[in-house]
């Protein structure tokens, strides 16, 4: 296994500092794969009852100018690690101002990714600050949870609100109910609903928009637009998912429901590819775990069915 | 704008529909008294009237006229209900505490009676928010008898004085004297505390002091406990009004000016702490 990639460019590197940082604030730890064309950084939801799952996609172009990769073997020709993602960011920015950052898979006293930062200096002689960090690797015969979920057929996908208003609301929702629905229409509106005993709020936002999507998913056409889809999210995971987005103008954040919330986030610019499921059922767990065991028809229930 | 379509459909059933273009024209004022949840909300013809009560030996009361709000209709003499103020202010602030200006928060409150919840229409940018809240039959209030016949000592100053000396107050003292009188001391705040007793004078003749008119020397002991929440309305206020009656109940009122210039009041009225008398 070898893995050596180079930055030399500034924007590149930055941009690649904060798609870091955003994974920081999500997860503790997550798996960083790599293949020829993306580096992938991926947490898969094990958790029992709800919680975030993430798969971020970067097309390895787009941010280094040399990258060399040689994978377990030549079929499988990527390399798996479980990392810390703290500890990457907290290495990158020790970096911000560097003319070229190495990143290389060594063997210190363990496997390590090992960030070697050439930082500008007044005299001729340069200087480098290296960190290892410790990585995990992680065996092929666990790859299989790792691998990009498919996209199931969804109801509604729609552009988010501001993010400011939606963490405002979000976060007054919280002081009320562990729980939240969220509820999407295909003509641009959506609703956070709240019920408890002692008080229920909706807050209706409109004229949002939805994307278009030509990809893998099939957006059902014979739906009738005013029908909304609805998910139960778990508030505090919503509010580490939002407390995690850093606002980019170049960043297209939408939901998308079918069974489950999931927020995408597409760079349509630099080629980030970011997904983001806070998933809410067991089903769900399972499917994400599993991923391509199942089809994608059994999953997929009436959206109207009531919750 | 949803809030006025809404008015039209909705407004004949409502006994109360309350209108701000600022909705922080309510939240400021309830956040001065909202140290425990639940608040009873007496309505009239002169607008609302917000209280809170503590152990049976505080109460606190936030008025706000009718003419504060753009729009007040009543279709009773008197509405009363009790509903949790956290969740109230909560609801009241779902758009986050923003400062920006020209940015505010728009409300029209509803109630259609007994049974009934208290329903909020909050919009700022074009986002509604419709809020529920669930309304309680109020708990019967205390009446403090607290009259202006009966008080013997009254000072108005102005908030900033009181403001420094209660920053700095001594927490680990149980009860905050007061002592008022026609003759020296004039106002004057002790603590007695771990690190040993405190005084504050404000003299008669002090700046700070708008209006002096003691008749009596008197000192009351008052649980620290009780007063503290009054700090609240004392940050929001310009002025302040100590009164104290034969008994030693204490009343304090609040002169609060809201985002627009309005008037608005908060008291508080505290029994005296029982335990220590003391008469100098």
């Amino acid at each position: 296994m070898k893995f050596r990639a180079k930055i030399n460019d500034v924007g590149c590197l930055n941009h690649f500092t904060r798609v870091l940082n955003t994974i920081t604030k999500l997860t503790k730890t997550c798996v960083l794969r790599l293949t020829v064309d993306n580096v992938y950084f991926v947490l898969s939801g094990k958790v029992a009852n709800g919680g975030v799952s993430m798969w971020c996609e970067l097309l390895q172009v787009n941010f280094f100018d040399e990258y060399q990769l040689e994978g377990v073997s030549s079929e499988a020709n990527e390399i798996c690690l479980e990392v810390a993602p703290e500890n990457l960011s907290r290495a990158l920015k020790t970096a911000q101002n560097a003319k070229s950052v190495k990143i290389k898979l060594t063997k210190k006293h363990c496997p390590c990714l090992t960030l070697a930062a050439e930082l500008p200096s007044l005299s001729s002689i340069g200087r480098i600050v290296t960190h290892d960090i410790p990585v995990d690797i992680i065996p092929r015969r666990l790859w299989h949870d790792f691998k990009e979920p498919t996209m199931p057929d969804f109801d509604v996908s729609i552009y988010l609100p501001p993010l400011k208003t939606m963490k405002s609301v979000v976060d007054r929702m919280k002081n009320l109910s562990n729980y939240l629905v969220v509820e999407a229409n295909l003509n641009g509106e959506m609703n956070l609903k709240i019920e408890t005993d002692l008080v229920s709020v909706t807050t209706h936002f409109r004229d949002l928009g939805n994307p278009p999507w030509g990809d893998n998913a099939v957006q059902s056409q014979s739906r009738d637009v005013e029908t909304m889809a609805h998910a139960r999210v778990d508030i505090r995971k919503l509010q580490q998912f939002l407390m995690g987005q850093q606002v980019n103008p170049n960043k297209s954040m939408c939901t998308r429901l079918s069974q489950h919330t999931e927020t995408r986030c597409s760079d349509l610019q630099t080629g980030v590819k970011s997904t983001t499921y806070i998933s809410m059922w067991a089903k769900q767990r399972r499917w994400l775990l599993t991923s391509g065991e199942h089809r994608v028809t059994t999953l997929h229930s009436p959206s109207t069915t009531p919750l | 704008m949803p809030l006025s379509t809404q008015s039209q459909s909705g407004n004949d059933e409502y006994i109360l529909v309350a209108s701000l273009d600022n909705a922080r024209n309510l939240s400021n004022i309830l956040k001065a008294i909202s140290f425990k949840d639940h608040a009873i909300f007496n309505v009239t013809q002169n607008g609302l009237k917000v209280t809170i009560e503590d152990s049976k030996c505080l109460q606190a009361n936030a008025f706000i006229q009718a003419d504060i709000f753009q729009e007040f209709t009543l279709k009773e003499d008197v509405v009363g209900f009790q509903v949790n103020l956290t969740v109230l202010l909560d609801c009241l602030t779902i758009f986050g505490g923003s400062t920006v200006p020209g940015v505010n928060t728009a409300l029209r409150m509803c109630y259609n009676g007994y049974g009934y919840p208290l329903t909020l229409f909050l919009e700022e940018g074009g986002v509604v928010t419709v809020c529920k809240i669930n309304t309680q039959e109020p708990e019967e209030l205390i009446d403090f008898d607290f009259c202006s016949t009966n008080v013997t000592n009254k000072v108005i100053l102005q908030s900033d004085s009181l403001k420094e000396a209660f920053s700095e107050l001594d927490m680990t003292s149980e009860v905050l004297q007061l002592t008022m009188s026609p003759s020296h001391p004039y106002f004057r705040l002790s603590t007695f505390g771990n690190s040993g007793n405190a005084h504050y004078d404000y003299p008669k003749d002090s700046d700070m002091m708008e209006l002096f008119q003691c008749t009596k020397t008197q000192t009351n002991r008052y649980k620290m406990s009780l007063l503290k929440p009054s700090t609240k309305a004392l940050a929001l206020s310009c002025k302040v009004s100590v009164r104290t009656d034969g008994r030693g109940f204490l009343s304090l009122q609040y002169l609060v000016r809201n985002d627009d210039g309005q008037i608005c009041f908060v008291e508080y009225y505290c029994c005296p702490d029982e335990e220590v008398e003391s008469n100098e």
